[in-house]
């Protein structure tokens, strides 16, 4: 309970001051459910302030002090959220960390952080901790919340929750002013997270968080979406990522909302529909596998339903993005959207679980524009943001009833924007991040003096004020006329068709852009199969003149698309061609994470190269070098077309190819 | 009991308890007509260990198993169970004194979902009638709900959430054996009987058994009694081995006995080795 007297005198300026106050505003309120034993059990505020204040006094006898890491490991658990809480508390710094990290890329963090207390979710999570800690001496205690298999265990530093949590009631007991004090003792500006960024570029890096940048910038986003206390969501994201911090820690203490923990990892979608979020957030991926679930358990539904389904779902993927941003649409359209409410989107809106979903987000890569829009169309405000750890997740986020699948909306409030001269998104706004943790050089080469955060993405604001992310800045090259060219860019717009399955866009210095394009095998095969189309195989396939029509006329469709953009007119595709074998990480072509490894591409692949960019020539002979699975390797020889597709006028107008 | 596992945590450090025996098989001899399944065979069981039973084919490992829970009433021999001396078991009654068992061959309810297959785990400890749980309200309900409950925790400790709802029929050999752990564990035995648990699992599904059974002992105090053909798995996870072979016992003791038994090396590998 708070304390008399303090509470009023503080502001509700960090996470810790938040909770005593929903504590004494909304007590009874729901703070956090967890599904266990088959049943929703369900924690209030004042629970939740309980809770925190018991784990907070426990550390505090263990000897926990202010500026102290504490690590966090382990699945959406309230107990380790109420650690991180507790940690904010007593001054300190969680940390929380990937729970299906290995002990060695735990052991790298649990070093640069210097920590010295870990709190785990089970045996699994200890086991690994115990692990680093024959590496990292400094870690002196290992802290679990499920007892299980945990009996044996006679380590030094171990202990359970429960009995830290009693250690910490007793404490409380003695000095029942100890928690508020510390509580009071906080301010805006402290460190309250460190996140460490995954590290695909060296090695990772602590991003240090202050409730300040974490508070507003949630404050910003729920005023934003009109967020408020009776929302809820669900807590299956990584405590280790940003998002989940500030879905489930900042914005839950901001509005007094009540966050969810599923079963277990396997149990999601089932929790997903038993709570029916109101707020939700989900990568990219997560959308398309649902879609392709529903596509396929359609195809094995009866006639009739088969039937209602596709007709509803044209119905819908005319108007339904129409309606959900409010436009105008007639009457007999209306009606036929209200019947398909009733017989199909709504049924299918609750078995996907997103029957209550009044806002929902996307972010982290580029989204397929038909997946966008089937779940718009069936009535889900599913929108796209752009953001980063460094920045507190919001940079830009698209606002109701502006929503496109090819943007990422328009800043944040509060977040201001700037392009730099190289394309170069830079941003500045209340949830830039302080520093990295003992990394001055990588924080100076990111951070400007005067606030401005470099994010190494490039992009540009189009027509409607809404920013478009196109690449990595460091992948951004030039064509000879001056004009911007992003490879990512063109190659995920050809990607998103299904018969394309990879794709390797030339252009740097060069004055036109050229491109390779890879057929997808199953689908272009289906396609064959279906035209009754024989062939012998992938390269026997790729090279069929009505292949290469098919593909011609994704390209063209891109580069329409491209041409009605006044900044990625210049990078129409103007020669193609269809490569002979697929591209293979085997072969060095592709990274183990299905990334194009350009370099190694346009030196393996030089003469196709040269030869797209030789008008006179209309074929080019190659042989190449491929690795068999079990080891051996081969070659595979081919004469490939290369061809010319249509380009369009910027607005589009045509024009000679 | 938190306080207690705390408490007692200086007095496992030595391992775990392993008290008197709380059964007793003496002088078994079982036949089917002229055929000599069981020939006098005596052993006994402790309370809180893991006792195996082992034995090439056609030892009469499933048919000791059947007459310790009464299945098979053999001709002759006492079986001495928490001190009462009984020439044979009913299976009802063993049942009700404690006794669960899985069986070679998964015998749940292909067509009813894991957890109604969990709730007839414990038919043994319902008082109340038909009538009372066809109400939905009332005692019935009452009973029902705390059946439930160890039902889940059940479901929780097998970590079996993801298929509460999923008709047993539907699900992969592994899980179906993991389900079956999971009713017999329901009826909360003191005294568990596992016919070949493991068998036909690949070998993650074998080390996921294995961490159960071993928690089942560890944790609940359960006795296990169990027959398994992967030695290696029988070495690792029991206390004692009794070795049949055609009907007979060839040897009886800790792993590293059995294992320099020269019977039991004949009857695995053949003489001449």
């Amino acid at each position: 309970m708070p304390h008399p007297g303090l509470a009023q005198t503080s502001s509700l300026d960090t996470f810790p001051r938040l909770l005593r106050h929903h504590a004494s505003v909304r007590p009874a309120k729901a703070a956090v459910r967890e599904k266990e034993f088959g049943i929703w059990q369900t924690y209030s505020w004042a629970d939740a302030a309980t809770q925190v204040r018991e784990i907070a006094c426990g550390l505090a006898e263990l000897g926990f002090r202010r500026g102290d890491r504490l690590a966090i490991v382990g699945d959406n658990r309230p107990r380790l959220y109420w650690a991180i809480c507790a940690a904010q508390a007593l001054g300190g710094i969680p940390v929380p960390m990937y729970q299906d990290a290995v002990a060695q890329e735990m052991a790298f963090v649990m070093d640069d952080a210097e920590i010295r207390f870990a709190v785990a979710e089970d045996q699994e999570q200890v086991d690994k901790l115990l692990e680093v800690q024959a590496t990292a001496p400094v870690l002196a205690h290992i802290l679990y919340d499920d007892t299980r298999g945990m009996r044996h265990y006679t380590q030094r530093g171990l202990m359970s929750l429960d009995e830290l949590q009693r250690h910490g009631q007793a404490r409380h007991q003695r000095e029942p002013q100890f928690y508020d004090l510390e509580v009071d003792k906080g301010a805006a500006g402290d460190v309250a997270i460190m996140l460490y960024t995954s590290g695909t570029t060296g090695t990772p890096k602590g991003v240090m968080l202050s409730h300040a940048n974490l508070l507003l910038t949630a404050k910003n986003a729920a005023d934003f979406d009109g967020l408020t206390e009776h929302d809820e969501i669900l807590s299956y994201l990584p405590m280790a990522w940003v998002g989940d911090n500030i879905f489930s820690c900042a914005q839950a203490y901001v509005t007094g909302f009540c966050i969810n923990c599923p079963e277990s990892a396997e149990t999601v979608m089932t929790d997903l529909r038993e709570i029916g979020p109101t707020y939700y957030f989900a990568p990219p991926r997560v959308f398309e596998n649902l879609l392709t679930s529903v596509m396929i358990r359609m195809e094995d539904a009866g006639a009739i339903k088969r039937w209602l389904f596709h007709h509803f779902m044209a119905v819908a993927k005319r108007v339904g993005p129409q309606i959900l941003d409010g436009k105008q649409v007639g009457l007999l359209d209306r009606l036929h959207y209200g019947l398909g409410q009733l017989l199909v989107y709504g049924p299918l809106r609750n078995v996907l679980g997103f029957s209550r979903v009044r806002v929902g987000y996307t972010a982290g890569e580029a989204i397929g524009p038909e997946i966008f829009s089937f779940y718009r169309s069936l009535g889900i405000n599913l929108k796209q943001l752009y953001g980063q750890t460094e920045g507190c997740v919001f940079i830009c986020m698209q606002p109701h009833n502006e929503v496109f699948a090819d943007t990422v909306g328009p800043p944040a409030p509060g977040v201001e924007i700037r392009i730099a001269d190289n394309g170069e998104v830079l941003y500045r706004g209340p949830g830039v991040f302080q520093a990295y943790f003992k990394n001055p050089e990588s924080t100076a080469s990111t951070k400007t003096a005067d606030g401005w955060v470099h994010t190494g993405d490039a992009g540009y604001f189009d027509a409607r004020g809404h920013l478009k992310i196109i690449d990595r800045a460091k992948d951004v090259g030039l064509l000879t006329d001056g004009n911007l060219f992003a490879p990512k860019y063109i190659e995920n717009k050809l990607k998103f068709f299904p018969n394309i399955k990879e794709a390797v866009a030339f252009g740097d210095g060069r004055g036109q852009v050229c491109a390779f394009i890879n057929i997808d095998i199953s689908a272009v095969g289906n396609w064959a199969e279906r035209r009754n189309l024989a062939y012998a195989g992938y390269t026997d396939l790729a090279g069929r003149p009505e292949v290469y029509a098919l593909i011609r006329d994704c390209v063209e469709q891109v580069n329409a698309d491209l041409a009605a953009d006044e900044k990625m007119a210049a990078c129409q595709i103007h020669r193609f061609l269809i490569l002979h074998k697929e591209l293979d990480a085997d072969d060095g072509e592709l990274t183990r994470t299905r990334k194009v490894r350009r370099r190694f591409i346009e030196e393996k692949y030089g003469t196709l190269i040269e030869a797209l960019y030789d008008e006179t020539k209309a074929t080019c002979y190659i042989e190449t070098q491929v690795k068999y699975e079990d080891g051996r390797s081969g070659m595979i020889a081919a004469d490939l077309k290369i061809e010319a597709a249509q380009v369009f006028a910027l607005g589009g107008a045509k024009r000679a190819a | 009991m938190q306080m207690n596992q705390i408490g007692n945590a200086a007095v496992e450090t030595a391992g775990r308890k392993i008290g008197e025996v709380i059964l007793s098989l003496e002088h078994i001899s079982l036949a089917f007509g002229g055929v000599k399944a069981l020939t006098d065979i005596s052993f006994d069981v402790r309370e809180g260990e893991v006792r195996a039973i082992i034995g090439p084919n056609g030892a009469g490992k499933s048919s000791m198993l059947n007459v310790i829970n009464g299945v098979y009433h053999p001709q002759q021999g006492r079986i001495v169970f928490h001190g009462r001396e009984r020439r044979a078991m009913e299976p009802h009654k063993a049942a009700r004194q404690g006794i669960a068992r899985t069986f070679q061959n998964i015998a749940l309810f292909k067509g009813m979902s894991v957890l109604d297959n969990l709730m007839t785990g414990r038919v043994t400890k319902m008082h109340h009638g038909l009538f009372a749980h066809m109400l939905g309200f009332g005692p019935g309900r009452r009973e029902e709900l705390a059946h439930r409950q160890k039902v889940e925790e059940v479901i929780d400790f097998l970590e079996i959430q993801h298929i509460r709802k999923t008709p047993v029929g539907r699900l992969p050999y592994g899980l179906q054996k993991r389900v079956e752990l999971g009713r017999a564990l329901a009826a909360e035995p003191s005294l568990l009987l596992l016919d070949e648990p493991m068998a036909g699992m690949n070998v993650e599904e074998k080390e996921d058994m294995c961490r159960f059974i071993l928690d089942v002992n560890d944790q609940m105090g359960t006795t296990i009694v169990l027959i398994e053909h992967d030695m290696g798995v029988v070495m690792d996870i029991s206390d004692r081995v009794v070795v049949l072979d055609y009907g007979k016992k060839i040897g009886d003791g800790v792993p590293a006995e059995v294992k320099a038994n020269p019977h039991v090396i004949k009857a695995y590998l053949g003489a001449g080795h």
